[in-house]
């Protein structure tokens, strides 16, 4: 796996320090880390403590919406892809598995990934909002 | 896992992911020093 400074460009601030970036980003409860893209625009936002692996399925979900955004929809769903199935018990999961989905529509202009989508997060996380979300997919 | 450089001057990390593309994680923390 990739180290975060290979990934990310890292900022620490301590409340006791720092409290006027604090304010700027709106973190209102710590531990928080916020995923801005390369133009500073957030992208992604965790609260509260996570374990390891779910710390780093978040960061490649916030990665995974970056590429998205910029419409690199096969990096993308390569992204999120590792995060559905080599995270697959993370809370990020679900949600890295619905847009993992969308990105693979989007490159492809073929509707069966949502239907393929849907069918899974149903079978795998059937009590997830994502399932919810995908279930207008199901034929 | 890496030891990380945390930055600790938020325009110096959004400048550098200007300049190569990366994004940034800001990390906001409240435990003891």
């Amino acid at each position: 796996m990739e180290s975060i400074s290979s990934r990310f460009i890292p900022f620490h601030a301590h409340i006791k320090d720092q409290k006027a970036v604090f304010d700027r980003f709106n973190a209102q409860w710590t531990p928080t880390q916020i995923i801005l893209d390369s133009d500073g625009v957030e992208r992604h936002r965790m609260e509260g403590f996570l374990p390891a692996d779910d710390f780093l399925a978040q960061l490649d979900l916030g990665l995974g919406k970056i590429q998205f955004q910029r419409k690199d929809f096969a990096g993308a769903e390569k992204t999120l892809r590792n995060v559905c199935e080599a995270f697959s018990k993370s809370g990020a999961a679900p949600e890295a598995c619905y847009w993992a989905g969308v990105a693979a529509y989007k490159g492809s202009d073929d509707p069966k990934h949502l239907g393929v989508t849907a069918k899974a997060l149903k079978e795998r996380y059937p009590e997830s909002e994502w399932a919810r979300k995908a279930s207008v997919w199901s034929h | 896992m890496a030891e990380i450089s945390w930055l600790k001057n938020v325009d110096a990390a959004l400048k550098q992911a200007k300049g190569t593309g990366k994004p940034v994680l800001l990390d906001f923390s409240a435990a003891p020093m």
